[in-house]
């Protein structure tokens, strides 16, 4: 087996392993951080300060029995709550977590997949996503899910173009697709202390991508595919046990890898100002993992606290948000940022 | 009274009521009385509170139709008792004149036979389409069963009355919304037709927890009804409790003692923020804020805390008794009070700067669901809703009853009679209760006895009953045979959480009911749902049935 093989194959794993725990941890922090917001106690009795909650919910959705209904497709009722994990699972290999590092005498790259096409690559993956709502609300034969699986396909399709422009937005200073190639051209200080992250002159690209990222993964205030008090559950009304909390994971890790994306694009990736990065290739990877997923995690909770705060928004309502507030305010975005780099300012 | 001057001799008959102006009418010249009344400047009864039936198996005329009306504008009240035949149960509908009526034509065609000619719609509305016979007739026996068979259920099949909205390209949907759905506090079922998500034509189904509280009374005591008051509105039961027990005392000619009557004041003041709580709590639910629900929620549990330290009892408090209360009030009810009264502006407070001004919620609620003042006293609605577009109309103000007239507050009104106005009230309300209640605890607590001194009304201390012949055979004859209440009838009413709350008795001299007939306020509210959903989309309509704060124990008894 070559030695990129190897390399490629751990840093996988450790993604993998990594994103894996997102479900349950996130599980934890919601129910604990809502219950804290909502002045109550939450899940406090499974293990010290409830932490094992999650490991009795898992047991808990692999005892619950598996209904499919009757009248259901089958097929695609089984296939839809899979589809949800494959976004989740692949996108995340071209996030970079570090520089380049020398292991073993070899020049290894800390990225799964440094493809050039990186961005197009996990937009096209994570576009993929609303197959598997569309396809649940669609096989489940069900009033309510096929409203929601509509509603999921008009929202994330108005979502993604914003989501996108405000990407390329991005990518036009820089001039690769890489994300690599994003990262270093954020290292640096404006004024030996401010970091060089996009987040500052692309503050509005920014707004437009945060929003748009709450939207395509469904969260509130725009989690209208599964609308509670609306549409009962929406699209995965009609599932349970193990089915449903494969939707639950989708989510969660969806919003992780969004997380990771938008720490990359707009907060510098996994470079840090004054962390130079120097010693043995695994306290580099450590380093680097450590700064991306704290980025990360300080999107998670303002997701978090967001669900809690905010009431939903209406259908129409979201649909002229999408439409003709952020879709303009991205083109807008993309040409200031096409003026400014064409003439030299970024 | 001119007005009468042009009916035939003998087709309307003023006569003494016990507590407000009765017309017999003869059933001829109803519908024309009754647009006239409801039109006419000079008397504007513009408001139909209730349309109840009452069977008397012994006159000639067995059945009677009654209807209470009431005037916004002039505060005055009146009601019409129309005679019906046994053999003919037949009486001009009056839908077309108070919306009002429509629900409660079918109730009492469902309760009683009476067949109401000119309703576009008259079918059973609380009991089941398998249900046979009309269970508050006198001859119906209470402990009969049905087996009621899902193939005798009336499908509803809402259709768009204009015929262009079904366009062969899009195909529409038809969408049951509840009998259990997140949505549906309680069990109501709208079937609504769909074009997209917007909703095209509507028809709401009730009755699912229809117990027949009229008839249940008419088995019991006096005393024995409290208990089932309680399942009126039960997130504000209190409330229920001093209704019912005025309309007993105001029969009986009794008043309260003055402590009972400052505690039902403060207690109803608090069932009444409760009630609140809930109702704006559950709407912003359905509006995705789950947040401020538990922010409700908490005043909500400590006020839930003083009623189980007067009574021992949260939900259901059956704290009142007839001519007072059950109980002595605990001993720090003052010091709780206050607690209480510090904590809960807080949480108000909290949840205003978490909405009031969110975009969101200001688009999720603003004009929806709005109707004019005008068209809500057209259907019936009292209390907040009715205040949130622009009528001031309040028992407690209107018609003063307990210390209400002795304290300094205001009816909130608003103007938009949307969702978020209803909103609005209700918070706007809630800090009006509390100043009521900081007056009346300033104003301290009352010396004397929690209920009345009557042998023949309050049940003897138990040490008595134990050791006293003479209290003993009180309690005997109190608990065997119950109050014993004048013949008469009274409709007496209170302002209940959301809005008025009437019950209406008659009395025929025994120590049981004869009938009561509970006017609950969510019912008329409920009536106009359909209405006020069509040309909204299934959120609107979610959002707006929060707001309305129909209660399913209330509506449906």
């Amino acid at each position: 087996m070559s030695f990129e093989l190897l390399a490629t194959l751990a840093k996988t794993g450790l993604w993998m392993a990594l994103l894996l725990q997102v479900t349950p941890i996130m599980v934890w922090v919601e129910r604990r951080g809502s219950a804290m917001i909502q002045d109550r106690l939450g899940p406090n009795r499974v293990g010290p300060l409830g932490l094992f909650q999650a490991l009795a919910d898992a047991v808990k959705f692999m005892c619950k029995e598996d209904i499919t209904p009757a009248e259901a497709d089958k097929f695609l009722h089984r296939l839809a709550p899979l589809l949800a994990l494959v976004p989740a699972l692949t996108t995340f290999v071209v996030i970079p977590f570090g520089p380049d590092v020398t292991a073993f005498g070899r020049q290894v790259p800390l990225v799964v997949a440094g493809a050039e096409t990186g961005v197009l690559l996990l937009l096209a993956l994570a576009s993929l996503g609303v197959y598997s709502l569309v396809m649940a609300g669609y096989s489940s034969n069900n009033k309510y899910s096929l409203l929601g699986a509509i509603r999921a396909s008009a929202q994330m399709i108005s979502y993604e173009l914003a989501l996108t422009l405000a990407v390329v937005a991005v990518l036009l200073p820089v001039g690769s697709f890489e994300l690599s190639e994003v990262v270093r051209y954020q290292q640096g200080q404006f004024l030996g202390w401010i970091p060089k992250w996009n987040a500052l002159p692309q503050f509005v690209g920014f707004l437009v991508f945060v929003v748009a990222a709450f939207a395509e993964t469904n969260r509130l205030p725009f989690d209208l595919p599964e609308a509670e008090s609306e549409l009962v559950a929406g699209y995965h009304t009609e599932y349970s046990s193990m089915k449903f909390a494969l939707f639950f994971m989708g989510e969660y890790m969806g919003m992780a890898t969004l997380s990771c994306l938008a720490a990359t694009l707009y907060l510098g990736g996994w470079h840090l100002p004054f962390l130079s990065y120097s010693g043995p290739w695994w306290w580099v990877a450590a380093q680097g993992m450590g700064v991306l997923v704290g980025k990360a995690t300080l999107f998670l909770l303002f997701f978090v606290w967001v669900r809690w705060t905010f009431p939903r928004f209406r259908f129409d309502q979201l649909m002229r948000l999408g439409w003709k507030v952020l879709l303009p305010l991205a083109v807008l975005n993309l040409i200031a940022v096409a003026a400014l780099t064409v003439g030299g300012v970024l | 009274m001119p007005l009468l001057e042009k009916y035939p001799p003998d087709s309307v008959v003023p006569v003494a009521g016990l507590d407000q102006p009765t017309w017999i009418v003869h059933r001829d010249s109803l519908k024309e009385l009754a647009a006239e009344l409801q039109a006419d400047s000079a008397s504007g009864f513009d408001l139909l509170l209730d349309l109840c039936g009452a069977d008397f198996p012994g006159r000639p005329d067995r059945f009677e139709a009654i209807y209470h009306l009431y005037s916004v504008e002039r505060k005055e009240r009146l009601r019409l008792k129309v005679p019906v035949p046994e053999d003919d149960p037949v009486l001009p509908s009056l839908a077309g004149i108070w919306k009002a009526a429509n629900w409660f034509e079918r109730e009492a065609f469902d309760m009683f036979g009476l067949r109401f000619e000119g309703h576009k719609n008259l079918r059973r509305i609380l009991t089941h389409e398998a249900f046979e016979g009309h269970p508050l007739r006198k001859d119906y026996d209470a402990a009969r069963r049905w087996i009621l068979t899902e193939d005798k259920v009336y499908r509803p099949q809402p259709r768009p009355d204009d015929g262009e909205s079904d366009d062969d390209m899009f195909e529409q949907m038809t969408i049951n919304i509840g009998p259990s759905h997140p949505a549906m506090h309680g069990t109501f079922r709208v079937v609504a037709h769909l074009d997209g998500e917007v909703i095209t034509a509507s028809e709401v189904e009730i009755g699912y927890l229809h117990r027949c509280f009229e008839k249940m009374a008419e088995t019991h005591t006096w005393q024995q009804v409290i208990p089932y008051t309680d399942r009126l509105n039960y997130c504000s039961s209190f409330i229920n409790n001093v209704g019912y027990c005025r309309a007993v005392e105001s029969l009986l000619g009794v008043e309260a003692p003055p402590k009972a009557v400052w505690a039902r004041t403060i207690l109803s003041e608090f069932s009444r923020i409760m009630d609140h709580c809930v109702c704006n709590g559950s709407t912003l639910v359905d509006a995705g804020a789950l947040t401020n629900f538990w922010y409700f929620f908490q005043p909500r549990e400590e006020i839930y805390g003083l009623l189980e330290a007067c009574s021992g009892a949260r939900l259901t408090v059956s704290y009142c008794r007839i001519g007072g209360l059950a109980e002595d009030l605990p001993p720090d009810f003052e010091a709780h009070c206050r607690r209480l009264l510090e904590m809960i502006p807080g949480f108000m407070d909290d949840i205003e700067r978490l909405v009031n001004k969110n975009r969101i919620w200001l688009d999720r609620s603003v004009g929806v669901a709005a109707i004019s003042g005008e068209e809500a006293v057209n259907w019936g609605w009292t209390g907040p809703c009715l205040r949130a577009s622009g009528v001031a109309n309040d028992v407690r103000r209107d018609h003063p009853y307990d210390l209400y007239d002795t304290v300094d507050w205001n009816v909130p009104v608003l103007p938009g009679g949307d969702v978020y106005d209803r909103y609005r009230v209700r918070m706007l309300e809630i800090r009006e209760s509390l100043k009521i209640i900081r007056q009346l605890l300033d104003r301290g607590m009352p010396e004397g006895p929690h209920i009345i001194d009557d042998p023949h009304i309050a049940l003897p201390p138990k040490e008595d009953a134990y050791n006293q012949m003479e209290a003993m055979i009180y309690h005997f004859k109190l608990i065997m045979d119950g109050i014993q209440v004048p013949a008469g009838e009274v409709y007496s009413m209170v302002e209940g959480a959301n809005g008025e709350l009437g019950f209406y008795a008659i009395s025929d001299g025994s120590g049981k009911p004869y009938r009561l007939k509970v006017r609950p306020p969510c019912f008329p509210i409920m009536s106009t749902f359909s209405d006020l959903i069509r040309g909204g989309t299934v959120s609107d309509a979610v959002v707006s049935l929060g707001g309305l704060n129909v209660i399913a124990g209330e509506l449906e008894r």
